[in-house]
């Protein structure tokens, strides 16, 4: 951009290094450079005097201690005697479970409204704007702590399922019930047993391997799991095999032969037998006691945080996907229709595809907006990353500079991974010019 | 020709359109009946509508305005025989100055309520630059240091000097620009008032207070809350991180390698954390970073890491108006034979700050909504308020009542601001598409 037109030669002055373009960047940067170490310098240096009168020292030994305290909802197993490092490593899993689902929960409600807010019917419109605007201006901290009011104060109590009148009643054939101590729901399980555990049938389940012993960071996998999904995977495999197929048969003689339901069958008929195989049955949840039992208890503060972060970030997502759909000049829909084109396949073809390359760097950095949002769980007592490693851990081992740093490096973490594969996607779908 | 039967030979009146094509019924027909699919999406969108307002109208109609509490309320409620119960307003009647000021003196509150009017005042010719005369941009000056005077209080001294500081700046540089340079100039010129702030203005402040004391009363910062507190955090950290903000864009385009991947390192690491973590580094860690014997207080502290964490959001925010700028602005800048500061004071940065407005106004809305994220490190902005409001023994139990009440402050005030905002990206859009 600048030219340098300064004479050469001549003998070198120290007030070259200012006033001599040639030197002058350098100049710059090292004294910035200098200036920034000794920020750096001072920020540790008084954290190192601070600490040394608090009498405190800095090490990372504490997380191979006993937490002592329980997790309320965790996706391996752990108890209390677990370490600090285990106990982390719930919290960081359970961040990313909510923060999966959000996601998944937020793209199809905020594609869905966003979708609707361009329809031609009025009425439908109005009410998926009432929606965007309600739920982008009020705080989501607000949303979080309202919705897991409305859990809490709304939903009946277990009791009201017992009795012979009951005022509460299960859903979907006694399989769900809502209460406000949580939802129950089914839970997959394998090889159905009787009371004293003898198996019923000859299907019985593959049973767990148990990974790494007794580090913080073992895990179990489940055999089910993996040969359902390895079932599942490859009959997708076989499934677009056949597609193939289709497109060499289309390409060659012009006539499409009709494939969906073969293919549909690929996929979920070898899931089912070898499903049965494993004798997979629901496992419902039933009320004894005072409370349910069996099936799986999602908590109120996972559904509360869910439902209100998918919510929030659906009104943003929606409003770029109804960006990104104006976005597309009406030019491209009448050019497909002077083509012939249909009106589903113009928008499957013509539309979405571009509209995809506007819409999709906004609504990774919402999923990023997500993820760092689920760091608001705290408030409402789910144990993720926040709640645990800087939030019981903090507090029963009084690191607050190591507890808080490694939040922040792990979240730093999540976030760089999240907008490199961003930037990956983007340069693969970038128009290329020039 | 002669053998057509028949020719009109006059043109025929013009009809009126079919009645179900205009009016009313044609706009229902247009938009909610135009087919089976919309006519059945109308007809559930309508079940949904009434469903809701059924649902809350009747619990909204509540005349319980005076109840003193959430007993009172119930019993009021029982007399008019409602079934589903209804809104407890008594706490809202009660306790809205709390939820506005906090804890801050009640007969004081004249002061927020100044400084609040005054920003307005102050942002006027900012925001609306074609209605408001420029000279009041004067005033926006002077108001950055009266704010906080108004809102901490203290002697009326400390702002006076604060705000001479920039002033000795600007005599050293006139005076030494033509002795020892340019640039030297201009870095004295800088140093001057941070130094002067730094050691000079407290010492200076209490001794000219000793002499002619005339101030007014010491607001401590543990008592700001309620809504004004999100209001002050929100205003403070985006007024300073412009500035921050503008450094920060301008050294992440900047040339020089260094500078550059300082300012996208302090970028991405800020915009890479949740706030949630800055909070408790301003809690728990802030004291600790800073030279033995500071105690900022909380408040100061929160302000602080809000401030750094807004300065990322508005750098990025000043960086897509800088890149949005025309390249030809830069190069015809070069060849004006501009250096770089002219360029950016005089070419780049009143365009690039203007077209960045709309961009500013939405990173100054989600901040704003942030801020409630203040409850959670136990200060008192209107959600750590509801509870303490629940600890009174006559309001345990009242929910939705203050939900409602905080939600619709926020909604008014971000759905105010994000209209004038998109009103404001109308007007900047030049292209006509």
């Amino acid at each position: 951009m600048t030219t340098a037109t300064d004479p050469e030669g001549g003998t070198f002055r120290p007030s070259m290094l200012i006033y001599d373009s040639r030197y002058r960047s350098a100049t710059i940067q090292i004294v910035a450079l200098i200036g920034f170490l000794l920020l750096i310098g001072w920020l540790v240096s008084n954290t190192v005097q601070n600490l040394a009168d608090l009498g405190k020292s800095v090490g990372f030994g504490f997380l191979t201690e006993p937490a002592g305290y329980d997790i309320n909802q965790r996706l391996l197993d752990y108890d209390s005697r677990d370490s600090h490092a285990r106990a982390s490593l719930m919290g960081l899993l359970n961040t990313l479970l909510v923060a999966v689902l959000g996601c998944i929960m937020a793209t199809i409600v905020g594609v869905i409204v966003g979708v609707l807010r361009l329809s031609n019917n009025w009425l439908v419109a109005r009410i998926m704007t009432v929606y965007v605007e309600m739920f982008r201006n009020v705080p989501v901290l607000l949303w979080i702590v309202f919705s897991m009011a409305i859990l809490i104060e709304t939903l009946p109590a277990p009791s009201a399922f017992r009795g012979d009148e009951p005022s509460a009643s299960m859903l979907l054939g006694d399989s769900v019930a809502l209460t406000n101590r949580g939802v129950y729901v089914p839970e997959p399980l394998f090889g159905r047993m009787d009371e004293e555990g003898h198996p019923l049938t000859w299907r019985q389940g593959l049973g767990d391997i148990h990974l790494f012993g007794e580090a913080w960071f073992r895990f179990d996998v489940s055999l089910e799991l993996v040969v359902f999904l390895s079932t599942l995977i490859a009959g997708i495999l076989v499934s677009r095999l056949i597609g193939q197929r289709a497109d060499r048969i289309q390409n060659s003689t012009g006539v499409r032969p009709k494939t969906f339901w073969l293919r549909a069958a690929v996929i979920v008929v070898p899931s089912v037998i070898v499903l049965w195989l494993m004798g997979f049955y629901l496992g419902k949840p039933a009320l004894r006691g005072f409370n349910f039992d069996g099936g799986t208890h999602l908590r109120n503060s996972f559904i509360a945080l869910w439902l209100a972060l998918s919510l929030y970030t659906a009104a943003f997502i929606a409003e770029i996907v109804r960006g990104g759909i104006l976005a597309i000049s009406k030019g491209q829909t009448e050019a497909a229709a002077a083509l012939g084109i249909r009106p589903r396949r113009i928008m499957s073809l013509v539309i979405l595809p571009q509209a995809m390359r506007v819409i999709i760097p906004p609504l990774i950095s919402q999923y990023l907006n997500l993820t760092k949002n689920s760091s608001l769980a705290i408030a409402v007592g789910y144990m993720d990353l926040t709640g645990t490693l800087m939030g019981i851990t903090l507090n029963q081992t009084g690191r607050e500079l190591e507890a808080v740093m490694m939040t922040m490096l792990i979240y730093l973490a999540i976030s760089l991974a999240i907008s490199g594969a961003m930037n990956v996607y983007n340069n693969r779908v970038k128009l290329k010019e020039r | 020709m002669e053998d057509l039967s028949y020719v009109r030979t006059d043109m025929l009146p013009e009809r009126d359109p079919p009645a179900s094509e205009v009016g009313v019924i044609g706009w229902l027909r247009m938009n909610l009946f135009s087919g089976w699919f919309n006519s059945i999406l109308t007809v559930i969108a309508l079940a949904f509508i009434y469903l809701v307002l059924a649902a809350i109208i009747p619990w909204l109609w509540s005349p319980t305005w005076g109840a003193g509490s959430l007993s009172a309320c119930r019993e009021i409620i029982a007399e008019l025989g409602k079934e589903h119960g209804g809104a407890c307003y008594g706490v809202i009647t009660e306790r809205w100055q709390q939820l506005l000021f906090g804890f801050y003196p009640e007969e004081l509150r004249w002061r927020p309520i100044l400084t609040f009017i005054g920003l307005f005042v102050a942002l006027a010719p900012v925001l609306f630059n074609e209605t408001f005369p420029g000279k009041m941009l004067w005033f926006t000056g002077a108001f950055l240091f009266l704010a906080p005077w108004l809102m901490w209080g203290g002697p009326i001294w400390t702002p006076l000097l604060v705000a001479a500081g920039p002033a000795l700046g600007f005599v050293a540089y006139r005076y030494l620009v033509s002795v020892i340079g340019n640039l030297a100039s201009v870095i004295v010129a800088v140093l001057i008032p941070v130094l002067f702030w730094l050691f000079l203005v407290g010492p200076l402040s209490q001794a000219i207070d000793g002499v002619v004391p005339l101030g007014i009363e010491v607001v401590e910062s543990r008592l700001f809350g309620g809504f004004m507190l999100s209001v002050w955090i929100g205003v403070v950290a985006i007024a300073i991180s412009l500035v921050l903000g503008v450094i920060l864009a301008l050294g992440r385009q900047s040339d020089l390698l260094i500078v550059k991947y300082l300012s996208v390192g302090f970028i991405e690491f800020i915009r890479g954390v949740p706030l949630i973590t800055l909070l408790f580094v301003a809690s728990t860690l802030l004291n600790i970073f800073m030279p033995p014997g500071t105690n900022f207080d909380i408040i100061l502290r929160v302000m602080i890491m809000a401030t750094l964490f807004a300065s990322a959001y508005i750098a990025e925010v000043i960086r897509g108006g800088l890149a949005a700028l025309p390249r030809g602005q830069y190069e015809a800048a070069d060849a004006l034979g501009l250096d770089y500061w002219k360029a950016q004071r005089l070419i780049i940065l009143p365009q690039a700050l203007k077209i960045s407005i709309p961009g500013i106004v939405s990173t100054f809305i989600g901040l704003f909504k942030d801020t409630t994220l203040v409850s959670i490190i136990g200060l008192l902005d209107p959600i750590g308020l509801t509870g303490s409001i629940r600890a009174d023994a006559n309001w345990n139990g009242i929910v939705w009542e203050l939900y409602g009440f905080i939600a619709l402050l926020f909604f008014i005030s971000c759905f105010s601001m994000s209209r004038y905002s998109m009103w404001l990206e109308k007007k900047l859009r030049t292209d006509h598409r």
